[in-house]
């Protein structure tokens, strides 16, 4: 075949009729294009996660927009941290992540990676419950109990760091986990009763 | 919340190269992972960067130096912060939980995007979160609304409170962009005013990014006060906050310091105010002025009139607490 050959009429005519037509799209159409692209959603996109909880280490593929409390939950079936407002808001998702009180439901399972994390299904000794979690039975630190696993994480913490000089005190370090019962007396007693033992 | 790949950066100049236009980096996600709950924010690739900055709280002759990604926590702790830079524990303090202010970073409090209901509810009109779409809250329930320097375009406030203590300290932002160039914004300069582009919070460029925040030294150690008014005790963003503090020999003011939250698009200087009181009396009659002056300029929307009388009792309260704490 000659190369003169394909530069044909043929082809040229194929190649005139199409830009002729995609000139001819109308404005509107191609701004619907656009719109439609935004639409259109990249793929998503898995990790390995490795992490170790409650001191055992868990290794479980999970999609980049999984949070800690959704890990828990959803992927390890440890229900224990709740998911209250999912937003920051109430502190139903308290957990310890390395030691310190972190909310599961704004930290991305990614960025756990090879960290420490602590729930409330790790705070008892076996069959011993924690001294907090006594103290919450024995103040009725509780009513309906879906805010109660955080409550407790943050009462364990409030103490080790060192916030419970007065009543007034407790409040402001517990002010990031609300409970709708309104069982704060009970938790603020809870709170002074692991203080002062 | 929509797709996005995750990597994380072991340091500053590998944050910068690899980020692509739809990237966000990530430190805390107090206020990030939120945005993408909501489809605010919506990155395609996520860069952590928490390994990559500094958490160092560094003190040297001229100043204190606070790692990019030193936990709001780090500043409420810190031994030279608490004895030099009271004011900034003070106001860190009086924001989040506990819990937020453990994951919360430096840098991601400056970068932080305001609360305003509008913005976070993507079925109104906002030119903050879509350009020239409108600004629902200018005729709308604009009570925790700015006062003072907004725009027709917006009228959204600055949530923190630890910028409004760096505000009032005249701290510096130290950046580092793509080219590995680094260079300074003053923490004036830092945020902006709405104008005609409410999109844009900061002046930060967008191959930037922040690696640490310097506080200059100061005399303010032993006089200063963050004062917070919000609709419960704690854990509420605020209605008007006081930063004051105040440089003193005997009872004469040498220098004063005074700037707010919940005012305005950017944590606001009141420098006139700072003018009057330098030379003047620490006396409740100079500190009630000093209020007066701050709030003259004020220019309340229709469901916020009562900050300017919460503010000026609030400058003055702050001030002579300033002589108590």
């Amino acid at each position: 075949m000659s190369k003169e050959s394909t530069y044909s009429r043929r082809a040229f005519l194929k190649a005139s009729g199409a830009f002729v037509m995609l000139a001819s799209i109308p404005y509107s159409l191609k701004a619907m294009y656009v719109d439609v692209d935004k639409l259109t959603v990249v793929p998503k996109q898995a990790l390995s996660i490795t992490v170790s909880i409650n001191k055992k280490s868990y290794s479980v593929p999970a999609d980049t927009r999984t949070t800690l409390l959704d890990l828990l939950r959803e992927e390890l079936h440890l229900t224990g941290a709740k998911k209250g407002c999912d937003h920051g808001q109430c502190g139903a998702c308290t957990v310890h992540v390395d030691g310190e009180r972190v909310l599961s439901c704004l930290t991305l399972s990614a960025m756990i990676q090879g960290k420490e994390v602590t729930t409330i299904e790790g705070l008892a000794d076996g069959e011993k419950l924690h001294p907090m979690q006594q103290a919450f039975i024995e103040c009725d630190g509780f009513q309906c109990g879906y805010c109660t696993p955080g409550q407790i994480m943050s009462a364990v913490a409030c103490v080790k760091e060192g916030h419970t000089g007065s009543v007034a005190e407790i409040k402001e370090f517990m002010s990031g986990n609300l409970c709708r019962c309104g069982a704060y007396n009970g938790i603020v007693q809870s709170i002074q009763k692991v203080a002062n033992a | 919340m929509r797709p996005f790949s995750f990597t994380k950066i072991d340091n500053a100049a590998n944050a910068l190269a690899a980020k692509k236009e739809k990237s966000q980096f990530i430190a805390g996600g107090t206020n990030l992972v939120d945005l993408m709950k909501k489809n605010i924010a919506q990155p395609e690739q996520v860069l952590d960067v928490t390994t990559a900055l500094s958490s160092e709280i560094e003190d040297f002759t001229k100043g204190i130096r606070i790692g990019a990604m030193a936990r709001n926590s780090a500043l409420t702790t810190n031994a030279i912060v608490l004895e030099k830079y009271p004011l900034v524990s003070k106001a860190v303090l009086a924001g989040a939980s506990p819990q937020i202010r453990n994951m919360a970073s430096t840098a991601g409090n400056l970068l932080q995007r305001t609360r305003c209901p509008y913005f976070y509810d993507v079925t109104t009109a906002c030119n903050k979160r879509k350009p020239n779409s409108g600004c629902s809250a200018l005729e709308g329930e604009n009570r925790m609304s700015a006062v003072i320097g907004y725009s027709e375009q917006c009228v959204a406030v600055h949530p923190s409170d630890l910028c409004v203590a760096l505000a009032a300290l005249d701290a510096k932002v130290n950046i580092e962009n793509s080219k590995n160039k680094k260079s300074v914004i003053s923490f004036g300069d830092f945020h902006r005013l709405p104008g005609n582009e409410p999109n844009r919070d900061n002046n930060l460029p967008e191959n930037a990014l922040i690696t640490s925040v310097e506080i200059p030294s100061n005399g303010f150690q032993k006089h200063s006060a963050y004062l917070k008014i919000r609709d419960r005790d704690s854990y509420a963003f605020a209605l008007v906050s006081v930063a004051a503090a105040l440089e003193l020999q005997g009872t004469r003011i040498v220098a004063a310091r005074l700037a707010s939250g919940g005012v305005a698009h950017k944590p606001w200087r009141w420098y006139d105010a700072e003018a009057f009181l330098k030379g003047k009396e620490a006396t409740a009659a100079n500190f009630s002025e000093a209020a007066n002056i701050a709030v003259q300029d004020l220019k309340p929307l229709a469901h916020n009139g009562f900050k300017k009388e919460m503010l000026q009792g609030a400058i003055a309260t702050a001030l002579q607490q300033c002589l108590t704490v």
